[in-house]
């Protein structure tokens, strides 16, 4: 039910192939954008270091699930842990919590296979879903690089403070995925 | 880069691609207009509601405009306590759990917001965060039970969340005349506007 939605809502026809079906995706599924881009926003306020690791694991990981979700096909996580996890990840961007690197790099992995179990499951049944597959790893690797390019080499107090009130926004949407995960 | 390259505090374009990730979240709009059908409506229509009722429109500026007046940290910290307390009101609102009085509530809000920034009130910190964050309980919940039928609950509350955030950030941004003596005085003077609205509003809710 939960996943259902989802495989209906975003597996969009682009016209243009599967692999630019994959690429928009990410930019169209909220329920993955945000934590993908809290993810991000975390890793950029810690600095270079663990921007590029992020960079580095979160798409990999993502592929990793991905292709065991094709290829498995179990129920993924539900709904509601999607939106906690969204809602942690936003509450960490705001309090700017400067988490050991470990730290980091274990929640990108994590998050990057649960995020793409759930995508490789709904792509199971369609035609050119490893090409698809691909798009989503690649749009993820360019959302990651050019977000956390651009927060680990902010200085200025004002401009932490915005990626900071960005998270508590995440934050704050994540809460409502979690009160909309109990209808439907 | 040199410790003078980067001036602090200056609009520098190392730092305004920070727009970009809330630039990514448009993007449903624009594309899901054609390809996801009704379900981009939620957006449009979460975007819309805060602006669609004066009583939360007032009540969101003069968050904003408190926040101006007691300077750093309050500035920023109550238009990020409301959003967050009000996307709590709306988890409740939208898994059906009643709020009583939601309008009264609302309508309280715009007199009590009002009314501070009128007086300039400068409660201790805290205070002023669980004030801002009582009221933001009950517009959440309006906006949580208001979720128009057959639209996506996700892009509705990114949409709301979004305006609201914005609506601050108007207030925030007007909140800038307070240093002059002239700004300060309209400021008040706007509060008091604000909490007339409220008093409009609470007779309206009341009988």
């Amino acid at each position: 039910m939960a996943v259902a939605t989802p495989a209906q809502a975003h597996l969009m026809n682009s016209g243009f192939g599967p692999f630019y079906d994959g690429l928009a995706h990410p930019l169209l599924s909220p329920e993955d954008l945000l934590p993908a881009v809290a993810m991000t926003l975390l890793a950029g306020l810690g600095g270079v270091r663990p921007g590029r690791f992020v960079l580095a694991i979160l798409p990999a990981a993502w592929l990793v699930g991905m292709v065991a979700g094709w290829a498995i096909g179990l129920p993924g996580a539900p709904a509601w842990l999607t939106a906690v996890v969204t809602a942690l990840l936003g509450a960490l961007v705001a309090s700017d919590l400067r988490l050991p690197l470990a730290v980091v790099i274990a929640v990108a992995a994590a998050l990057g296979t649960l995020h793409g179990y759930d995508n490789g499951r709904d792509l199971a049944a369609t035609a050119g879903a490893l090409v698809a597959i691909a798009g989503i790893a690649c749009s993820l690797f360019a959302i990651v690089s050019l977000l956390a390019g651009q927060v680990a080499v902010l200085r200025a107090q004002w401009a932490r403070l915005a990626v900071r009130i960005s998270g508590s926004w995440i934050a704050a949407i994540g809460l409502l995925m979690l009160g909309w995960s109990t209808r439907s | 880069m040199t410790r003078g390259a980067m001036k602090r505090g200056a609009l520098n374009l190392r730092s305004s691609p920070i727009l970009l990730p809330w630039l990514l979240l448009l993007w449903p709009t624009g594309a899901s207009a054609h390809i996801l059908g009704d379900q981009a409506g939620g957006f449009v229509s979460g975007f819309e509601h805060p602006i669609s009722g004066l009583d939360h429109i007032v009540a969101m500026v003069s968050v904003g405009l408190w926040g101006a007046q007691l300077g750093p940290p309050a500035i920023w910290l109550l238009p990020v306590t409301f959003p967050i307390v009000m996307a709590f009101g709306g988890m409740l609102g939208l898994m059906g759990v009643p709020l009583p009085g939601t309008e009264i509530g609302i309508a309280l809000s715009a007199v009590g917001l009002g009314a501070v920034v009128a007086t300039q009130a400068r409660p201790p910190l805290w205070v002023a965060a669980v004030l801002v964050g009582f009221f933001a309980i009950f517009h959440g919940h309006a906006h949580g039970t208001e979720l128009p039928p057959d639209e996506s609950g996700v892009l509705y509350s990114i949409g709301f969340v979004m305006a609201t955030g914005l609506l601050h950030l108007c207030g925030i941004g007007i909140g800038l005349i307070h240093r002059w003596k002239a700004g300060e005085l309209t400021m008040r003077l706007g509060g008091v506007g604000v909490a007339i609205t409220g008093c409009v509003f609470l007779w309206d809710a009341l009988t």
